[in-house]
């Protein structure tokens, strides 16, 4: 088992309202699987994936990542795990704008403190595995979409993490390219990377060999389960929010009866 | 580093304007500072020639008795337990750092005419008894005829030198050499004309400044020392002169020399001292005064660099807040924080020590402008340029620590969510 998350709350805080976003998240990943995670918008698939890629903090729960727990580690350590263990690919590629695609995928290079000279080798070694050896030096407005995913894509991999994490990797492409990238995390899941990819689209998602569904926080390989579950949390969160709200009416009626009492 | 480096140069270049209106602050308060100091350093060295002159690096140390120079003429009688300055002294002398030779000579200005050709008098000017090192001390040189030989010492010749000025006086339109003048009634043939070696061109800054320049333009006549008894007195104390490597240690090599000579003497009047003539002394005290005034506008250029200081903090906020998103990125692909600390910290920097580049520049060209227009003496100093740049990278530092530590501690979530 590659990575393993057990009972992992999320919530926000905004305007002193408690959103709970993710909902005692269950989930093991194995060595070399090629998992799918798919829901509706706002579902917490972002933010499953934040904290998969060590990126974010859970409420509360356990993570177990390549057999160690992450959660009390430290920033510099913490980075340390995303720069060896963690290749990240993004629906909006985020590729540096003034860089080449030979300087993007020498990125994490840098912080890896390799050799200058190893550096560009390994990074147009990384390029020709996503088919854009011709297109080094060329700055990524001169690059397509699909183009810019590889070189994205290059950049993930140029340190050989054992994970790629993909959040809506084809989110911002044509079909077409689309399956292209698809193609691509075949042949890297067929040489051992253990993949993990967000999407909505069905169709992408078929490519996994297993799929989860997340629903308003709460994750199954069950469509449906997830959907019943989720609702169930919902109904008791509202009855609470009603308790909560009555409490307050009556705070205040104290209150007011109080200051009748002082005049 | 040198990665970091060339992509500041990158980010700086692709706001060409933006960075170079930032660097202004920077650039005018080095500009101005570079010039100011030019001109402080000009001015110095001029009061310092003028008041010194430039390459001669001679010392005159002198008997004084309180606050007065002790002169000695017919009137004043020689002080108790002053003796002549003795070989053996001299050697003691000529050991000191720095010092390059020394000679001993006897002065009295000739105020009631002891010297005469004709009826030309050298009314006003000196009679000089001088040892064999003194033309060599202070760079004179023979012009015309011959200098003063060992034999002559020996022999007690009366034979005299004259400078240009009491050829002049003495001489006007007539060849000196050969002629015979008298000196307080002794006859003395002339063998040849000196001149000095550097020009001297004094600037007037007191009456005593005067007093001296007088002196030297009215004409000097130099005799062989030994001669000294015969137009006037034995034993009459000497003064000493020498010469050092550089004009900065004339007042230690002084002092230095006073103090043997004064350990050779035993006056009954202790008040009867030598002392060096320090005139880097009194340049100091001029420079001090010109130096005061021109901190005061080094102060106003420190406020414009504190001003381009705010400035390029001020921008480099900017920059991390366009690059919010280049910086979150770089934290989730495995970026530290001391990372991205130290790509912001380099790139105040280097915006500020271009600012400072560009600054020093400025302020060269500025100084030399500032000597043509105003007829002012600049001088460009090496260590201020120097130290222009490094201050203005420490400025880069201060100022860019905020910003870089606001960049360092963003977190890539947030980061990676804007669009
Ligand atoms: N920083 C945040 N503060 C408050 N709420 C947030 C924050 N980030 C995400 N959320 C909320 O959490 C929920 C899940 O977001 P996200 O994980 O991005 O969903 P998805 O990626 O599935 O579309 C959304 O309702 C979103 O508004
Ligand atoms: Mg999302």
């Amino acid at each position: 088992m590659i990575l393993s998350l057990e009972h992992i709350y999320k919530d926000y805080v905004q305007d002193k309202l408690v959103v709970p976003v993710l909902k005692d998240i269950n989930l093991s990943v194995e060595e070399g699987e090629y998992v799918a995670i798919m829901g509706p918008s706002g579902s917490g698939k972002t933010t499953l994936m934040n904290i998969i890629g060590c990126l974010d903090h859970p409420t509360s729960g356990e993570y177990i990542l390549d057999g160690k727990s992450v959660l009390g580690l430290r920033d510099n350590a913490l980075s340390d795990v995303r720069l060896n263990s963690i290749g990240f690919v993004f629906q909006t590629f985020q590729l540096m704008p003034r860089e080449s695609a030979l300087e993007n995928v020498c990125l994490p290079l840098s912080y890896a403190g390799v050799k200058k000279s190893e550096k560009k080798e390994r990074a147009m070694k990384a390029l020709e595995r996503v088919g854009l050896k011709e297109r080094a030096l060329f700055k990524p407005t001169q690059l397509s979409g699909g183009q810019k995913q590889r070189v994205a894509i290059a950049r993930a991999m140029i340190n050989n993490p054992k994970i790629l994490l993909a959040d809506e990797p084809t989110g911002a492409l044509d079909q077409k390219s689309g399956e292209q990238i698809m193609r691509l995390f075949k042949k890297l899941n067929e040489e051992g990377v253990t993949i993990i990819m967000i999407t909505h689209d069905p169709k992408i998602a078929q490519n996994a060999k297993k799929i989860y569904y997340i629903i308003d926080g709460v994750i199954s390989e069950d469509e449906e389960k997830a959907r019943s579950t989720a609702e169930a949390l919902e109904k008791e969160e509202a009855m609470e929010d009603d308790f909560l709200i009555e409490n307050e009416k009556s705070d205040n009626e104290k209150q007011e009866v109080a200051s009748d009492e002082n005049s | 580093m040198l990665e970091n480096i060339r992509m500041s140069f990158k980010g700086i270049w692709s706001h060409k304007m933006r960075s170079f209106l930032t660097m202004l602050g920077i650039i005018i308060g080095i500009a101005a500072i570079i010039a100011i100091v030019s001109t402080i350093k000009g001015t110095n060295e001029q009061i310092k020639q003028n008041l010194i002159g430039s390459g001669n690096n001679t010392v005159k140390i002198l008997l004084n008795q309180g606050d007065y120079q002790l002169e000695i003429d017919e009137y004043t009688s020689v002080p108790d337990g002053v003796t002549q300055i003795s070989d053996e002294t001299m050697k003691k002398i000529r050991k000191i750092d720095h010092v390059v030779s020394a000679a001993r000579y006897l002065r009295r200005t000739d105020y009631s005419g002891y010297v005469f050709y004709l009826n030309n008098s050298l009314s006003g000017g000196s009679v000089n008894g001088v040892d064999l090192d003194y033309f060599e001390t202070l760079d004179y040189v023979i012009r015309k005829g011959r200098g003063f030989s060992q034999k002559d010492y020996d022999d007690y010749n009366k034979v005299a030198i004259l400078d240009e000025d009491s050829v002049e006086t003495l001489f006007p339109g007539e060849d000196p050499i050969g002629k015979t003048i008298e000196i307080n009634k002794e006859p003395f043939v002339v063998i040849g004309i000196v001149t000095s070696g550097t020009t001297f061109e004094p600037t007037i800054n007191s009456e005593e400044d005067y007093y001296t320049y007088y002196q030297e333009s009215a004409g000097s006549v130099y005799i062989p020392s030994s001669d000294w008894p015969i137009v006037f007195r034995f034993d009459e104390p000497e003064s000493l002169v020498i010469q050092v490597e550089s004009t900065d240690d004339m007042t230690s090599a002084g002092k230095a020399a006073a103090d043997i000579l004064n350990a050779a003497i035993s006056p009954t009047d202790d008040t009867v001292l030598y002392k060096a003539e320090d005139l880097l002394e009194q340049a100091k005290e001029i420079q001090q005064l010109s130096e005061s005034t021109n901190n005061m506008l080094i102060w106003i250029a420190g406020i414009s660099l504190l001003v381009g200081g705010i400035g390029v903090m001020n921008i480099m906020l900017v920059t991390v807040t366009e690059r919010t998103q280049e910086i979150g990125l770089k934290k989730a692909i495995g970026a530290k924080k001391n990372k991205i600390l130290g790509q912001f910290l380099t790139e105040a920097v280097v915006l500020t020590s271009l600012g400072g580049i560009i600054g020093v520049i400025s302020g060269i060209v500025l100084a030399e402008i500032i000597s043509r227009v105003a007829d002012m003496p600049v001088a460009i100093s090496g260590p201020a340029a120097v130290g222009a740049v490094a201050f203005s990278m420490v400025i880069g530092i201060v100022f860019g620590m905020m910003p870089s530590y606001k960049a360092a501690n963003l977190d890539p979530i947030e980061a990676l969510r804007r669009e």
